[in-house]
C-alpha cells in the first residue's frame, strides 16, 4: 500500500492537501496584487473600478503575509506529526475543524477587504477603524491555528506516554516548539484584537489606547516572522540531509537552535518601534540586544547545514577544500530551491541586522528598503523552501510522481523567481536608501526632485515583479500537474536520520517546563516595565477614524 | 565539538557583541538614539493645548530654529518651511488625528507621530536646497500626497 511506504495515509493526505489547496490560491491572487502594486508605482498605470491601492495592498498584505503561510505552515506541520508521531482520528477531526474555523475566518475578513470596508493593511493600525467582521474573521484565524497547535501538543503527548524515556523524533519537537512560539505571540494580538478592536469597532467603547494596541501588536509581530521561518530550517535541518544522501549534522544542535527561537523570538518586539514616542528608550535598547541574540541560532544553523554538505560530499569521495560542494544534487530542484533560498538568506540576514540596529533603523525604518528585507526573508527564502517542500509534499499527498517534467519546471521556476526578486528587491532596496517610502501609491510629491529621482527603481520593481508573477504562474501549473496529471507512483516522504554512533541528545533539551519557564521570565523581563510605563502614562485614547480609508 | 564548530561560533558571538556595544555606546554616550521623547497630550484638545496652539518656525537662537507642527490627514502645519544653511533645527510634533510618520529625505530624520504624544528629533541643515518631507507610515486614502517641502537657502 501507499500508504506503508510513504507513511501517510489517505485521510492524512486528504487533510493536509486542504491546506496546500488554499496556499496556491491565496498565492495566484496575493500575487496578482503584488504586481498591480508594483505597476501602479510605476506611475504610468491605473487601477479599473476604482479599486484603491491600499485596498490591494492590504489583500497583498493579509493574504499572502497572514493567510498563505499560516495555511502552508501548519499544513505541513500535520504531514510532519502524522508521519513521525502519527494521528489519530480524534485528532484529525480537531484538525479539519482548525481547517475550516481559519477559513471561515479568512473568508469574512477577505469579504470585508473586498467591500473596501477595511483597507487598513495587514497591520491594522489604530486609529484607522475597519468595520468589525474583519477584526472578528481574523480571531477566527487565529484561534484556528490554536486548535492546531493543540492537537500538535497532543500527538506528541500521546507518543510520549507509548514511548517513555525516549525523545521525541526530531520533526515533532520542532514542530511543538513553533507551535508554542506561535502560542504564546499569538495571545497577544488575541488580546488586542478582542480587548481593544472589537469593542471599539462596534462602538461600544469610544477610544483606544494607541500604543499599547501596538505594543502588543508587536509582541506578536516579530515572533510571527519567526512562525515563517522556522519550518523552512525544520527542512534545512531534517529534510534536505536525505535529499542529498547524507545525515543530520547533529541532533542536539538541531534541537538547541530551535529552543533558543522558543526563548529569544518574542521579547523583541520593540524593534519595530525603535522611532516611536513613548518608550523609554532603554527598554528599546534591551530588546536590540536581545534581537541580536536570536541572531546565534541562524548563524548555529548555517553551520549546520554547509559541515552536513561537506560530511556528506567527502564520505561519497570528494575531496580539497571545496571540492564536495560538487556532488550536490544541482539539478534535483528539492535540494536547488531550498538551497537558492539559504543563499537569499545572507543579504536577508545582513539587512535585517541593519534595521535591528537602534539607531542605523531610522534611516530606513518605513522605506520601501524594508519591504526590499522581507521579500527576501518570506518572499524568497522562506516562500523557494516551501516550494522546494511542496516538490515532494503534493506528490506524497496525492499518490504520484515527481518526474522528470516537473523538475525541470521547477528549476526553471526557481531560477525565474530569482530572477524576479534580484531586480524588484534590489530596486526596493536601493530607492529605500534614498528615501522612497513603502505603502505608498505613486505620488510624484508635487514635482519634487528626490522623487523624481525614484522612477527608475519604480520600473526597476515592476519589471521584477512582472517577471516574479510568471514566477506564480509556472508555481500553480506545477501544482496543479502534481496533484492532478503526474505519473501515480510511490513518492518518498524525505526524512534524515542522525549520524551513526553520534552521543545521545541531552535529556535536559526535551524538558519543556524549564523552557517555557525561561521564556516566560525572559519575556516578562522584557515587557513589564515598560509596559506598566506606558499604560501609567497613557494619554487620553483615540476615537475611530472611518473615513480616512474611504470607508463611512 | 568539532574545531571549526568553536571557531565559528567564537566569531558569532564576537561579531554580535561587536553590535550590541556600538549600538550601546552611540546610543548613549554620543546621543544618537533613536526619538524616543515620552511627554503626553490630549489628541483631541490639539489646537487648544500650547505649543500646538501657535504652530510655526521660530528663531530661538542664531543658527537655531524650533518648528512647532500638526500632523493631520493628509498635511503638515506648518509647510514650505524655509531655514538658511547651517542651521539647527528642533522639530516637535504631534498628530491630531491618526498616526502619521515624519521624515525628510536625504536625511536622517525619520520618526513616527502618534496622536497622544509629543515627537521630537534635531537636525542641522548644511547643505542648501529643497528637501522633501513626506508622511512614511500608512494614514489613509491620500497617505501619498501627504508632503511638503524644507527649502534650505
Ligand atoms: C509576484 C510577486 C510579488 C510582488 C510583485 C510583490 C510586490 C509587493 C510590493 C510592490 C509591495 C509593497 C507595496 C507598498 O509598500 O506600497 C509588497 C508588500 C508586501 N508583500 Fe509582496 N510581492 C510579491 C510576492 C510576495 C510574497 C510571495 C509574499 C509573502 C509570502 C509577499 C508579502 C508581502 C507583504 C507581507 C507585504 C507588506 C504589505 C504591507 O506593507 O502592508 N509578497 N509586495
Ligand atoms: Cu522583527
Ligand atoms: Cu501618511
Amino acid at each position: 500500500m501507499i500508504a506503508e511506504k510513504t507513511g501517510l495515509g489517505k485521510a492524512d493526505s486528504k487533510l493536509v492537501m486542504s491546506f496546500m489547496w488554499v496556499t496556491f490560491i491565496s498565492l495566484l491572487i496575493g500575487g496578482l496584487m503584488g504586481l498591480l502594486q508594483t505597476l501602479v508605482r510605476t506611475g504610468n498605470y491605473t487601477l479599473p473600478f476604482g479599486i484603491g491601492y491600499y485596498q490591494i495592498l492590504t489583500v497583498h498584505g493579509v493574504i499572502l503575509g497572514l493567510v498563505l503561510t499560516t495555511f502552508f505552515i501548519i499544513g505541513f506541520q500535520f504531514s510532519l506529526m502524522a508521519k513521525t508521531v502519527g494521528m489519530t482520528h480524534k485528532q484529525r477531526q480537531w484538525a479539519w475543524v482548525s481547517f475550516w474555523v481559519m477559513l471561515t475566518g479568512t473568508i469574512a475578513s477577505a469579504i470585508m477587504i473586498l467591500l473596501g470596508k477595511a483597507s487598513v493593511l495587514y497591520t491594522f493600525y489604530a486609529p484607522l477603524k475597519a468595520h468589525p467582521i474583519f477584526y472578528f474573521g481574523l480571531t477566527f484565524v487565529v484561534v484556528g491555528s490554536w486548535i492546531a497547535c493543540f492537537v500538535n501538543f497532543h500527538q506528541l503527548y500521546q507518543w510520549k506516554k507509548k514511548h517513555q524515556g525516549e525523545h521525541s523524533p526530531l520533526l515533532a519537537f520542532m514542530v511543538v516548539i513553533n507551535m508554542l512560539m506561535w502560542f504564546i505571540c499569538t495571545l497577544g494580538v488575541a488580546a488586542t484584537v478582542l480587548i481593544q478592536f472589537i469593542p471599539w469597532s462596534l462602538g461600544l467603547v469610544g477610544e483606544i489606547n494607541i500604543l499599547v494596541s501596538r505594543t502588543l501588536f508587536w509582541y506578536f509581530g516579530h515572533p510571527l516572522v519567526y512562525f515563517w521561518l522556522l519550518p523552512a530550517y525544520m527542512a534545512w535541518y531534517a529534510i534536505l540531509p536525505k535529499i542529498i544522501g547524507g545525515k543530520i549534522f547533529s541532533d542536539s544542535l538541531a534541537r538547541l537552535a530551535f529552543i533558543l527561537f522558543l526563548i529569544f523570538s518574542i521579547p523583541v518586539g520593540f524593534h519595530h518601534q525603535l522611532l516611536e514616542p513613548g518608550i523609554d528608550p532603554m527598554w528599546k535598547y534591551i530588546q536590540v540586544v536581545l534581537t541580536f541574540a536570536v541572531i546565534i541560532p541562524s548563524l548555529l544553523t548555517a553551520f549546520s547545514m554547509f559541515a552536513t554538505f561537506e560530511i556528506t560530499g567527502r564520505q561519497k569521495g570528494y575531496t580539497g577544500l571545496f571540492g564536495w560542494f560538487r556532488h550536490l544534487p544541482w539539478k534535483d530542484v528539492r535540494f536547488f530551491a531550498p538551497f537558492m533560498g539559504m543563499v537569499a538568506f545572507i543579504p536577508a540576514g545582513a539587512g535585517g541586522i541593519i534595521n535591528a540596529s537602534n539607531q542605523m533603523n531610522q534611516v530606513v525604518h518605513n522605506t520601501i528598503w524594508v519591504t526590499g528585507h522581507f521579500h527576501l526573508t518570506l518572499a524568497t527564502t522562506v516562500i523557494l523552501t516551501f516550494f522546494g517542500i511542496t516538490y515532494w509534499l503534493v506528490p506524497v499527498l496525492t499518490g504520484r510522481k515527481i518526474d522528470k517534467k516537473i523538475n525541470t519546471l521547477g528549476m526553471t521556476q526557481t531560477i525565474v523567481w530569482l530572477v524576479g526578486m534580484f531586480f524588484m528587491s534590489g530596486s526596493m532596496h536601493l530607492a529605500g536608501l534614498l528615501g522612497a517610502p513603502r505603502r505608498s501609491a505613486f505620488s510624484d510629491y508635487q514635482g519634487s526632485a528626490q522623487a523624481a529621482e525614484w522612477i527608475g527603481y519604480q520600473y526597476g520593481q515592476a519589471i521584477g515583479g512582472s517577471i516574479l508573477f510568471i514566477g506564480i504562474l509556472i508555481m500553480l501549473y506545477n501544482f496543479f500537474y502534481m496533484t492532478f496529471k503526474a505519473p501515480k507512483g510511490v513518492e518518498e516522504f524525505p526524512i534524515a536520520e542522525a549520524p551513526d554512533g553520534s552521543e545521545p541528545t541531552p535529556l535536559v533539551l526535551e524538558n519543556w517546563k524549564l523552557w517555557i519557564g525561561i521564556t516566560v521570565v525572559l519575556i516578562a523581563f522584557a515587557y513589564t516595565i515598560p509596559f506598566v510605563d506606558i499604560i501609567q502614562n497613557s494619554p487620553p485614547g483615540s476615537p475611530p477614524f472611518e473615513w480616512p480609508i474611504g470607508n463611512g | 565539538m568539532h574545531k571549526a564548530e568553536k571557531i565559528w561560533l567564537t566569531l558569532s558571538f564576537g561579531m554580535i557583541i561587536g553590535f550590541m556595544l556600538i549600538t550601546g555606546y552611540q546610543a548613549f554616550a554620543k546621543d544618537m538614539g533613536p526619538p524616543s521623547y515620552g511627554e503626553r497630550i490630549d489628541p483631541q484638545n490639539v489646537d487648544e493645548t500650547a505649543p500646538f496652539d501657535n504652530p510655526g518656525v521660530k528663531q530661538i537662537g542664531e543658527n537655531e530654529y524650533e518648528v512647532i507642527m500638526t500632523l493631520q490627514i493628509f498635511s503638515f502645519t506648518p509647510n514650505k518651511i524655509e531655514v538658511p544653511a547651517g542651521s539647527t533645527v528642533h522639530f516637535t510634533m504631534t498628530s491630531k488625528d491618526v498616526t502619521h510618520g515624519f521624515q525628510v529625505a536625504d536625511t536622517n530624520i525619520n520618526a513616527m507621530v502618534m496622536p497622544g504624544y509629543i515627537s521630537k528629533i534635531t537636525q542641522t541643515f548644511d547643505e542648501p536646497g529643497e528637501y522633501l518631507v513626506l508622511c512614511n507610515e500608512y494614514c489613509g486614502s491620500g497617505h501619498q500626497l501627504m508632503g511638503t517641502t524644507i527649502t534650505v537657502k
